[in-house]
C-alpha cells in the first residue's frame, strides 16, 4: 500500500512536528510564571531542554532558520542556567517573545513555507546585546546530539594502602566485578612501584583510576569495594551528562558527542543518581486505541446478547457471568480512560493568542485559566481547538475595551478574560468569560435588521437577540480587523460545537461582560440514550436532549392549517413531528393522544415534541457511524447495535427538526 | 531465475487477479428472480442466510435496511429491486452475500447462491452495445454455461447510483 511505501523519514519528519507542538505548548504553560517576574529552577530547565531538543530535531531536518534561532535562544537560557545572569523584567520579555517566534519558525517548518526572512531578527540582536561583551557571540551550529539513556560515566579513583594485600584482598577480583558493570576503561598507575631490590611483596604500591560507563547506580559501584573500603582512598566521581534532552527517540544510535562533563564528588552520605521516577507515557496510534474502544464496545454487547440469551430459555444466571459484567465495565472505563486527555493541551495555547491579539491591538488583558486539568476524549478536544481560539480571539476583540475606555467607565486597565472547564455529569462545560463592555443589543439588532436576518420592527426575546451574533455572515465589529470580524463569525463556532454534539449559549451585561458557555459530551464514542418504539421499529434518542414525556389530551393537541401540528406545554406551543410518519413506519401510532410525545430541545434551544409508540428503556450504546459502509441519513446521526444483536439508529434532533418542514 | 520459481510467482499473482492458477478467473454465481448473476469471488467476505434488518428511513426501495455483522454496520441492498423486479419477500432461505466495494462492506439480498465459477477470460462475452445505455452499465459481461447465460456484474458501476456511492471508482485493485 502506498502510505505504508512512505518512507521513514516522513515519519520522522511527523513525529518531530507532533513532539515539538507538544513541547512548545508546554513551554508556554511554563513562561506563565515569569509574568510574575521569576522562573524557578525547573521551570527554566524545561523550557531550555524544550528548546535544546527542538534544535536537534530542526537540525536533523535541516531547518536551518529554526536551528539558528533555536541555537541563540538556548545560548540565553544557557546563560540563565549557570547563573551568569538573572531574570528581569528584559529577560522576561525577551524569553516571551523568542518563545512565540520560536513556534512560528515551527510552524512554517511544518508547512514548508520558508519564514519571512529577518524574522526574529530583532530578538536575536537583543539577545546578543544581553549576552554582551566578553561572551563569545552566538554562531549557529548544527545542535550536539546525545544519548538518552540512563548510562552514565563514572571516574573511580582508587588507591589502596600498602598493605592492601595483606588483609586477603585482590585487587584483580575488584576490577573483574567492576568490568561486570559496564564498559570499564583502566587506567594504572604505576610510579610508586620502587626499584626491585626494595620491593616488599606483601605491599600494594599501584593505584588504579576507572572509568566506568554504566548503568547501575552509586551504590552498586560502592558495593564493590565494600570489603576494602577501610584498607583503600575510594573516590567515585560521578560524570554529569549535560542537560537530559527529551530526544524524539530517534537518536538513539548516533554518536555520542561531547558532553561537557562537570565533575561532582558523591558524598556517602547522599546516594546520588537518585532522580524522581519520571511518569513514562508511550505513543500509541490513535487508530489502535479506537479498534480497542470498539471491540471492548462489542464485548460489552455480545455479553447482553448472552444474558438476553440466557433469559429467553429461563436459564439461571451463572455466578461467574456478574463478576464478568463487573469486569467488562471496568475495562470498558479504562479503554476510555485511554482517550481522555486534559483540555490543557488545547488551553496551554491561549496566553500567547491572548498577548499576541491584545498587543496587536493595543488592549491589556490578564488571561486566567481554571481547571485545566480537566480530560475529555482526544477527538472531542481536537474539534474543539478551532472554535475555543476564535471565542479567545474575539473575547480580546470585541469584549474587552481600550484601556482608556475602560478607565473612563471606572474599570481597571487591564481587562479580566477568565478560560475555565469542569466537569457536570457526562458532559465537560468550559466558559469564556470577560469582564468587557458586554453585547449591545440595540446595536446587534440594527445590525441583523440591515442585513436582512430580521425584520424592521420584529418583536424580539433577549434571548434571540443574543443569539442573532450565531446567525451566518454576522459581525458588529465597526471595522473589519486583521484580528477577528473576517466573516467566519460565531455561525461557525457554532456549527463546529455541535458537530460535536455539544451546545453554545451566551449571557451578557451591558457594560459588566459577555460570557459564552459551551456544553460538550465527554467522548464521542458512547452515548446515554433513551430506547424508543415506534411501530415495529426502535430508535435512541439521545438522554441529553431529552426535557420530559407525556401523553396530551385531545384538547392539548392543535392542527394548523399548513399541515403542522402543535401540542400545547403549559402554555407555550411546541411543534410535533410524528416519527413514524416521517420514517415511514407504516404500523406507527400517529396520533401524540393515543402514543406519546418526547419533548425534546435541540442544541439551539429550540423545542421539537417527537410522537413515538413509547419508552422502552434507558441505556449507554456505542456510537457507530453509518457512513463507513453506507451514506449520511437525514435525521439519524449514527447507528449503534442493541443487546438483541440488532441494529439500532441514533435521531439526530437538530436535523429532525428541519425534517419537519419538509416531511411532516 | 528459475523456471519454477518464475511459474511460482506467476500463479501467486495470478490468484491475486482472481483467476485459479490456470488462468482461469473465479465467480461466484447466484440467482435473483429467473436468472443468473455472477461476482468477482475475491470482492465476497462472507455469505449469511437473510436476517431482518434495520430499516433505514426514506432510502430508495432496493434499500433494505442495515444488519450487524460483527459489530460493523452494513447496508443491505435488494437485487431484485435493484433490477426492477420489485421486493424481495425475504425469507430465512434467502441469502446476503457480503461483499467489498472499494473501501465499504455492503450486502446484497439475492435467492440463492448458485455456484462458484472458474471462467477463462476469453469466454467471457461482451454485453451487446445496446444494453449498456442507460442503468445497465453495471453489466461487465456474459458467460456462457452449458445453456444458461450468467451475467456478470461490476459492482463498481452497479452501485455508482446507489445513495451511498460516489460516483468515482475507488476499487481495490
Amino acid at each position: 500500500m502506498s502510505t505504508e511505501a512512505r518512507n521513514d523519514y516522513a515519519q520522522f519528519r511527523q513525529t518531530f512536528f507532533a513532539e515539538s507542538a507538544e513541547m512548545l505548548a508546554d513551554m508556554d504553560e511554563r513562561l506563565e510564571a515569569l509574568k510574575t517576574g521569576r522562573l524557578d529552577r525547573e521551570e527554566l530547565d524545561a523550557v531550555f531542554r524544550a528548546v535544546h531538543s527542538i534544535k536537534a530535531g530542526a537540525g536533523m531536518f535541516d531547518y536551518r532558520s529554526l536551528v539558528d534561532f533555536a541555537h541563540g535562544f538556548e545560548a540565553l537560557l544557557d546563560r540563565l542556567r549557570d547563573g551568569r545572569m538573572s531574570v528581569n523584567a528584559t529577560v522576561g520579555g525577551l524569553i516571551i517573545r523568542a518563545a512565540d517566534i520560536l513556534a512560528e519558525l515551527v510552524a512554517a517548518a511544518q508547512a514548508e513555507r520558508a519564514a519571512p526572512s529577518g524574522m526574529g531578527a530583532d530578538v536575536m540582536v537583543a539577545i546578543n546585546g544581553l549576552l554582551g561583551e566578553g561572551a563569545t557571540p552566538v554562531t549557529p551550529a548544527i545542535a550536539p546530539v546525545e544519548i538518552r539513556d540512563d548510562t552514565h560515566r563514572v571516574e573511580i579513583r582508587f588507591t589502596p594502602h600498602a598493605d592492601l594485600m595483606r588483609k586477603a584482598n585482590e585487587p584483580l577480583l575488584l576490577i573483574r566485578e567492576l568490568s561486570g558493570l559496564g564498559h570499564l576503561k583502566t587506567v594504572c598507575d604505576s610510579s610508586r612501584v620502587p626499584e626491585l631490590e626494595s620491593i616488599n611483596s606483601d605491599d600494594c604500591y599501584l593505584s588504579w583510576t576507572f572509568e566506568l560507563e554504566t548503568t547501575a547506580g552509586d551504590d552498586a559501584i560502592r558495593e564493590v569495594f565494600e570489603f576494602v573500603e577501610d584498607d583503600a582512598e575510594i573516590a567515585i566521581v560521578r560524570a554529569l551528562a549535560e542537560a537530559q534532552d527529551e530526544g524524539f527517540g530517534l537518536w538513539l544510535d548516533t554518536e555520542v558527542a561531547d558532553v561537557a562533563p562537570g565533575p561532582v564528588a558523591l558524598t556517602s552520605d547522599e546516594p546520588g543518581g537518585k532522580r524522581p521516577p519520571a511518569q513514562t507515557s508511550i505513543r500509541v496510534d490513535l487508530s489502535r486505541v479506537d479498534r480497542l474502544v470498539n471491540m471492548v464496545g462489542e464485548l460489552v454487547i455480545s455479553q447482553a446478547m448472552l444474558r438476553q440469551e440466557l433469559a429467553t430459555h429461563n436459564l439461571p444466571v451463572v455466578d461467574g457471568l456478574e463478576s464478568l459484567d463487573v469486569l467488562t465495565r471496568e475495562l470498558q472505563d479504562c479503554v476510555m480512560a485511554i482517550r481522555m486527555q486534559p483540555v490543557r493541551s488545547v488551553f496551554a495555547r491561549m496566553p500567547r493568542l491572548v498577548r499576541d491579539v491584545a498587543a496587536r491591538l493595543d488592549k491589556q488583558v490578564r488571561l486566567v485559566m481554571v481547571g485545566e486539568q480537566t480530560e475529555l476524549d482526544k477527538t472531542v478536544l481536537e474539534e474543539l481547538s478551532d472554535p475555543l481560539t476564535h471565542m479567545i480571539r474575539n473575547s480580546v476583540d470585541h469584549g474587552i475595551e481600550a484601556p482608556a475606555i475602560r478607565i473612563a467607565a471606572g474599570k481597571p486597565a487591564e481587562g479580566a478574560l477568565t478560560l475555565s472547564a469542569s466537569h457536570v455529569g457526562s458532559n465537560i462545560l468550559i466558559q469564556i468569560e470577560d469582564d468587557g463592555a458586554g453585547i449591545d443589543r440595540a446595536r446587534l439588532v440594527a445590525k441583523a435588521v440591515e442585513k436582512g436576518i430580521v425584520a424592521p420592527g420584529a418583536v424580539l426575546s433577549d434571548d434571540e437577540i443574543l443569539d442573532l451574533i450565531f446567525a451566518p455572515g454576522f459581525s458588529t465589529a465597526e471595522t473589519v480587523s486583521d484580528v477577528s470580524g473576517r466573516g467566519v463569525g460565531m455561525d461557525v463556532v457554532r456549527r463546529n460545537i455541535q458537530k460535536i454534539g455539544g451546545r453554545i449559549q451566551v449571557s451578557s451585561i451591558a457594560g459588566k461582560g459577555t460570557r459564552f458557555t459551551l456544553i460538550i459530551p465527554l467522548t464521542l464514542a458512547v452515548l446515554d440514550g433513551m430506547l424508543i418504539s415506534v411501530g415495529t421499529e426502535r430508535y435512541i434518542l439521545p438522554l441529553t436532549s431529552i426535557i420530559e414525556s407525556f401523553r396530551p389530551a385531545a384538547a392539548q393537541v392543535r392542527q394548523l392549517s399548513g399541515g403542522g401540528r402543535i401540542v400545547n406545554v403549559r402554555g407555550e406551543f411546541v411543534p410535533l413531528l410524528g416519527l413514524g410518519r416521517v420514517f415511514g413506519v407504516s404500523d406507527a401510532i400517529c396520533d401524540p393522544v393515543h402514543g406519546l410525545v418526547v419533548l425534546t430541545e435541540t442544541a439551539t434551544g429550540g423545542r421539537l415534541g417527537l410522537v413515538v409508540d413509547g419508552l422502552i428503556g434507558q441505556q449507554q450504546v456505542v456510537i457507530k457511524s453509518l457512513q463507513t459502509n453506507f451514506t449520511a441519513v437525514p435525521g439519524i446521526s449514527g447507528g449503534t447495535i442493541l443487546g438483541d444483536g440488532r441494529v439500532a439508529l441514533i435521531l439526530d434532533i437538530e436535523q429532525l427538526a428541519s425534517l419537519e418542514e419538509t416531511a411532516a | 531465475m528459475s523456471e519454477l520459481l518464475r511459474t511460482y510467482e506467476d500463479t501467486l499473482s495470478a490468484i491475486g487477479r482472481g483467476t485459479d492458477g490456470n488462468g482461469l478467473r473465479q465467480f461466484i454465481s447466484f440467482r435473483v428472480g429467473a436468472e443468473d448473476y455472477a461476482i468477482d469471488i475475491l470482492a465476497v467476505r462472507e455469505i449469511k442466510g437473510w436476517t431482518q434488518t434495520t430499516v433505514l428511513p426514506n432510502q430508495p426501495d432496493y434499500v433494505r435496511g442495515v444488519l450487524n455483522l460483527r459489530g460493523a454496520i452494513v447496508p443491505v441492498f435488494d437485487l431484485r429491486s435493484r433490477f426492477g423486479q420489485g421486493a424481495t419477500e425475504a425469507t430465512a432461505k434467502h441469502v446476503v452475500v457480503i461483499v467489498a466495494v472499494g473501501e465499504r462492506l455492503i450486502g446484497l439480498l439475492v435467492d440463492q447462491v448458485s455456484d462458484i465459477l472458474s471462467v477463462s477470460p476469453d469466454s467471457i462475452g461482451a454485453v451487446p452495445e445496446t444494453s449498456l445505455r442507460g442503468d445497465h452499465r453495471y453489466l461487465a459481461g456474459i458467460i456462457t454455461q452449458g445453456d444458461a447465460l450468467v451475467v456478470l456484474l461490476s459492482l463498481d458501476t452497479l452501485f455508482d447510483t446507489m445513495p451511498g456511492e460516489q460516483p468515482a471508482h475507488e476499487t481495490a485493485a
